[in-house]
């Protein structure tokens, strides 16, 4: 992990209403990493990622992307410079077809034929059904919509892929794909993963960041997080 | 071209074509009646883009149709202009009010949205009447019929006029259908399903929508202008706020979100009250029974409902 970060963040803070969501936050994600947020519930991981993509508006601090400043930048503006997030409560066109809610996302970069394309290969590659392209999107089972959330993400061909949760709702053999697909992308799309399964966690991330109460609690690899006494306590419990 | 794509245009140029064989054969009175239509129809059409493809309810489009209107009326009675100036003069008018209101109402949504609208709306309907000795207010002014020659062709005259209609609605008609199946109005159509999530996908949502505004009140206003040369009139009352509820209607009941809609739901509404008012003269008793039937029975419309039970394909 050498060279100038991706993805910055300095001092970001939020408070709503004097609740103090995040606060102080520094990160730093190197090109190509994968780095998996993890922290119990309420621990301000959603607030954070929704500062870094421009869903929400930081009280305070910066976030900077590829060298620059993108602090002032509405959330579009941000997308385009090569972000990709995913929702966490899946946000999918429900009344349009599967395959016109994976053009919308695949139209901002790709024109005629080559959006065709990328839709056919981002429902093959996270394993969707090629004969449900068709349905509304609001028929499907969640972890279908799951599915296809993720696949949103995939064909806009990130530079940084967010996802929030992506495995929440999955059956077992859905998680192994997940497994296998982010070690596809790794090295090429730098991923910052909000996650609860710890399976997927070790097995995916890079680097995982411990967020409790809104402040960053510990960083280092799978092995050091697993060894650190006050993430124990914090998070993975002994209950 | 897919199956889909000839089916489609099939289905919208026949329609078309329909309306021209029917200028040969329409009793007078019929052959007046869907020439008014056909224009309507074609302000409902711009309504349709804003509410039924965008999900931006305005309750302020009398204000884009009387501005093409008058744009069009006040140059030929004061400034001397001669008809197909005087129609760009009205779309221009349009174009301009409906980019400041836009800009104005889109800083709000839902409700404040269509109160912004109506309020503006309203202030609109006023300065017609304060501007009376131009406007002639309620009373409005007649466009007299030798200033209302285009080329040399009468538009007084019912068959010129049921052709200029049929020429503005097909326009109005094919610009809808291109427009919804582009790139653009896919957009638009997303913003209406999930407007978080297409901001998310990397689109400027607000430029999008302002973009809609504009198309929707320059067709209407196109619409407004129109009307007041091929029926030789401009008055108030298309800028009150029953101009601003009948667009609403005829897209409900024809179907938002539609091609076809705004076509079948003026139709419809227009003889409903035309054939009740012939039987009663409680007539919108029979009208608002029918309406409150339809909206019970076929709450997406005439048009939303061939979608959902026969045509999934209609745009």
């Amino acid at each position: 992990m050498s060279g100038a970060p991706l993805l910055s963040t300095r001092g970001l803070s939020k408070h709503f209403d004097g609740l103090q969501a995040v606060r102080d936050v520094d990160l730093d994600l190197a090109p190509g990493e994968a780095r998996a947020l993890i922290g119990p519930n309420g621990a301000g991981k959603t607030t954070l990622v929704g500062m870094i993509c421009g869903r929400i508006t930081p009280s305070a601090g910066r976030v900077m992307f590829d060298g620059a400043d993108i602090t002032p930048l509405p959330a579009h503006e941000r997308i385009g410079l090569g972000m990709a997030y995913t929702f966490q409560i899946t946000s999918v066109f429900h009344a349009l077809p599967v395959r016109e809610n994976l053009a919308l996302a695949a139209r901002r970069r790709l024109k005629g034929a080559a959006v065709q394309d990328a839709v056919e290969r981002a429902l093959a590659r996270v394993g969707l059904p090629r004969d449900i392209g068709g349905q509304a999107a609001g028929n499907l089972s969640y972890g279908h919509q799951r599915l296809l959330e993720l696949a949103m993400g995939l064909v806009q061909a990130p530079r940084l892929l967010i996802l929030d949760e992506p495995t929440q709702g999955l059956s077992d053999s859905e998680i192994d794909g997940f497994k296998a697909l982010i070690g596809e992308l790794k090295g090429a799309t730098t991923i910052l993963l909000i996650e609860h399964n710890m399976s997927v966690v070790m097995d995916v991330a890079d680097r995982i960041t411990v967020l409790d109460g809104g402040t960053v609690l510990a960083d280092g690899t799978p092995a050091e997080i697993h060894e650190n006494a006050a993430v124990q306590a914090a998070y993975l419990g002994t209950g | 071209m897919s199956p889909e794509t000839r089916r489609i245009l099939a289905l919208h140029g026949g329609l078309l074509l329909l309306l021209l064989g029917l200028q040969f054969v329409l009793p007078a009175y019929h052959h007046g009646n869907l020439a008014r239509i056909m224009v309507l129809a074609s302000y409902a059409i711009g309504y349709n883009i804003l509410f039924g493809y965008t999900g931006l309810l305005s309750l302020g489009h009398a204000l884009f149709f009387a501005a093409g209107m008058y744009g069009m009326a006040l140059t030929i009675q004061y400034a001397g202009f001669s008809p197909a100036p005087a129609l760009l003069a009205g779309l221009l008018a349009g174009l301009v009010v409906s980019a400041g209101l836009a800009m104005l109402a889109l800083r709000t949504t839902g409700v404040a949205f269509m109160i912004v609208t109506l309020m503006f709306a309203q202030a609109g309907y006023l300065s017609i009447l304060y501007f009376g000795e131009y406007t002639r207010g309620d009373e409005g002014f007649v466009i007299q019929t030798a200033r209302r020659m285009l080329w040399g062709i009468d538009l007084s005259d019912p068959t010129n006029r049921y052709l200029a209609a049929l020429l503005l609605f097909s326009v109005c008609l094919a610009l809808s259908l291109w427009l919804v199946r582009a790139p653009f109005g896919r957009v638009l159509v997303a913003i209406r399903e999930n407007e978080e999530r297409v901001q998310m996908l990397g689109y400027d949502t607000h430029a999008h929508k302002l973009g809609a505004m504009i198309v929707s009140g320059t067709i209407s206003a196109l619409a407004g202008a129109v009307y007041g040369l091929l029926f030789g009139y401009a008055g108030a009352s298309f800028a009150s706020v029953q101009y601003s509820i009948f667009p609403l209607l005829w897209v409900l009941l024809g179907g938002a979100g539609t091609v076809l809609g705004p076509f079948l739901g003026t139709l419809f509404m227009f003889y409903l009250i035309d054939l009740s008012s012939g039987l009663t003269t409680a007539y919108m008793l029979i009208a608002g029974v029918a309406l409150v039937v339809l909206t019970l029975f076929a709450p997406q419309g005439l048009a939303g409902e061939l979608r959902r039970r026969l045509w999934g394909w209609l745009p």
